[in-house]
């Protein structure tokens, strides 16, 4: 018969004329009913799962708010306002999207910290970590583009202060603005272009970057809270022995995580869609006016550890580099020291249960920092809290930049051979 | 224990900072009632008398409202569509926004998204607030949007506010230089209006009332399709949990 003869395949049926020719039962076993997962996986571990739903709901909604949406200077704010007025279902597809777009960085921002705490970037899982770093770069992006969109004042705002971030770099900053823009400022050329990153380019890039990062998780297999590897336990048909398979095992148990967060999903869609105006920000009620600069011009909350970062940098670098600069540089930084996490930490374990007091010091007090840094970047600043940003940025990087040291020289404790269910 | 620690110390953090901003002017409370529909019909009269001659509400149409509100299309098209719109179109005037400018400083605002703006206690205090000020163009200043382009378009109703100040002198001994403590308030000169202050508030508040509709006219259906969708997710995870109890009893 054709296709490889090594393969699973069915008996007879409809499923043998398909592995014969692709290999469908074979790829079901790899991924789902032969996929042995550890069985102490807790709720930290729902944020992945969580995460690709939360891309799924922003790829259907998006199809829909793109058939009625108009990406020119002109119709973009009107058009808005007619799929939340009079297109059927409209303002639930949009409100969908909107505080998707919020859920989505909740969720990885929690499913990173997760990998923080359990050390799931560790060998031999760099590359996922890796893949998963582009998929939240890509994202940020992704958001960016997007926010411009509505092209409410905020939205307008917003993007004319970061873009113009480009332009602190040295030689060549203004003519990249200018080229990032497609204009002298913000204008009708950038909403387009940004339109179409937004709903062709970096939408197919997070595609292919999630199904790396997935590829990437299957091979090597999950980490769990204790940090052990279940394959070196493995029964005499070679299945871990601290291992379920993912279905049906881990998708039921996954449904009622989805269920959970649907519940508080849809409390927001349906009774605070604005959130306090942190998913929808009150100057976005009015169309873009380049005349008109709103009062206190904020990034929404996600992006906004990061630009506290670049407000925190008020002095020049040792007069060699200018303020801004400097700030953009830190900002970038911030990014990319978390790809070289893998390398950073030394320890002989994983996970932070086994970690020596250090390790928990430094992972508190990063998190301490990063919320303090999300809250100073939303509020305008005085004196105190640049202060405030400052040290929440230095904490920031020693965090890392010391994580080579105190996790060689801390006692750690030892961790089971096999995991621990409590 | 640690836990409860940190999130207490988060909490203490971003409470405190938060609560350093804030805004200049004290605004009165709206106070409105979004389930009264004869308020909001009421409201929407007063919008297309005196508000629409120069904003537009130009996102909201007339019909929409007219079944949102409960009012027969007929009838809004006979007493609230002044121009020779069709109800199905959008509430707009024939003011041209070169002219307007011209004439206000600025052209008016559309007003169908004002309350999502600025909040309906903001549009409230603001349209109560006029009081006569001879060293502006319209003679009305605002005391919520200060120097403000607009006239007081109610005053017919609601008469002649004035701006009565009072200087009391500061009697705090531990103050080393002594000031004058001024306090104002706005007063309507009597029998100027052909409302009482208690009357012209209610219209404000039925004004404001049809404008939080227009700034979200799905509020109703959001929270009505919101119960249900929550009763069906409860009863739908609740499912969920006993299959996943069910499928799990085994493992250990």
């Amino acid at each position: 018969m054709a296709g490889n003869p090594d393969r699973s395949k069915a008996e007879t049926g409809i499923m043998r004329w398909i592995d014969d020719r692709f290999p469908l039962t074979q790829m079901w076993e790899d991924h789902m009913s032969k996929y042995y997962v550890p069985k102490n996986f807790n709720v930290w571990y729902l944020f992945g799962v969580l995460s690709l739903f939360i891309l799924v709901n922003q790829l259907l909604t998006g199809i829909w708010l793109t058939m009625s949406y108009e990406p020119t200077a002109e119709g973009a704010f009107a058009s808005i306002e007619y799929i939340m007025r009079d297109v059927e279902m409209g303002w639930i597809i949009r409100y969908m999207h909107s505080t998707g777009a919020s859920a989505f960085f909740a969720v990885i921002y929690l499913h990173m910290f997760r990998g923080l705490m359990y050390g799931s970037y560790k060998k031999p899982r760099e590359l996922i970590w890796l893949f998963g770093m582009c998929i939240y770069l890509v994202l940020m992006a992704e958001g960016f583009f997007g926010y411009l969109l509505p092209w409410g004042n905020m939205s307008y705002w917003g993007a004319q202060v970061i873009v113009s971030l480009f332009s602190a770099i040295p030689l060549i900053g203004e003519d990249l603005a200018q080229w990032i823009r497609g204009d002298y400022l913000i204008s009708g050329i950038t909403l387009n272009r940004f339109f179409s990153l937004h709903v062709i380019a970096l939408p197919i890039v997070l595609l292919g970057l999630v199904v790396l990062h997935l590829i990437a998780l299957h091979e090597t297999g999950s980490n769990n809270p204790d940090g052990v590897e279940i394959k070196n336990h493995k029964d005499v048909n070679g299945v871990p022995l601290d291992g379920v398979p993912m279905h049906p095992y881990f998708v039921v148990k996954d449904l009622v995580g989805i269920g959970v967060f649907l519940i508080v999903f849809c409390l927001i869609i349906f009774f605070f869609p604005e959130m306090g105006g942190y998913f929808i920000e009150k100057p976005n009620y009015e169309p873009a006016n380049p005349l008109k600069t709103p009062e206190h011009i904020a990034p929404v909350w996600y992006y906004t550890p990061f630009y506290a970062m670049l407000r925190a940098c008020t002095f020049n670098f040792w007069g060699m580099i200018d303020a801004k600069f400097f700030g953009v540089i830190v900002m970038a930084g911030s990014i990319a020291i978390l790809f070289v996490l893998p390398w950073l930490d030394r320890s002989p374990v994983r996970s932070m249960r086994y970690k020596g007091v250090l390790s928990r010091i430094g992972l508190a007090s990063f998190v301490v920092c990063f919320i303090t840094l999300g809250i100073l970047g939303a509020i305008p600043t005085t004196e105190e809290r640049t202060l405030l940003a400052q040290i929440a940025t230095g904490i920031y990087f020693l965090f890392f930049i010391l994580m080579p040291f105190y996790t060689r020289i801390e006692a750690t404790k030892t961790p089971p051979e096999r995991i621990t269910i409590t | 224990m640690k836990k409860l620690i940190l999130m207490a110390f988060i909490t203490l953090v971003s409470s405190s900072l938060i609560a350093a901003v804030g805004t200049s002017v004290k605004l009165q409370d709206a106070n409105i009632d979004i389930q009264d529909q004869q308020s909001r019909q009421k409201g929407m009269k007063t919008f297309v008398n005196y508000c629409l001659g120069c904003h537009s509400a130009q996102y909201q149409r007339y019909e929409r409202a007219a079944e949102d509100l409960g009012m027969p299309v007929d009838l809004v098209l006979e007493h609230l569509v002044f121009s020779d719109q069709k109800v199905g179109e959008h509430m707009t005037n024939a003011m041209r926004s070169n002219q307007a400018a011209k004439w206000f400083g600025a052209p008016p605002p559309d007003l169908t998204n004002s309350v999502n703006l600025r909040g309906s206690d903001w549009v409230y205090s603001y349209l109560l607030s006029f009081y006569a000020d001879s060293d502006r163009p319209y003679g009305v200043n605002n005391t919520v949007f200060e120097n403000v382009g607009m006239p007081n378009v109610l005053s017919k109703l609601q008469g002649i506010q004035e701006r009565v100040c009072q200087t009391t002198p500061n009697e705090d001994e531990h103050n080393n230089e002594p000031s004058d403590v001024i306090s104002c308030q706005l007063k309507v000169k009597a029998d100027t209006g052909v409302m009482t202050p208690v009357e012209f508030e209610e219209t404000v508040r039925d004004l404001t009332n049809f404008m939080v509709y227009m700034s979200n006219p799905n509020a109703a259906a959001s929270k009505r399709i919101g119960i249900y969708t929550i009763l069906f997710l409860l009863l739908l995870t609740t499912l969920f949990y006993f299959l996943y109890k069910e499928y799990w009893r085994d493992i250990k």
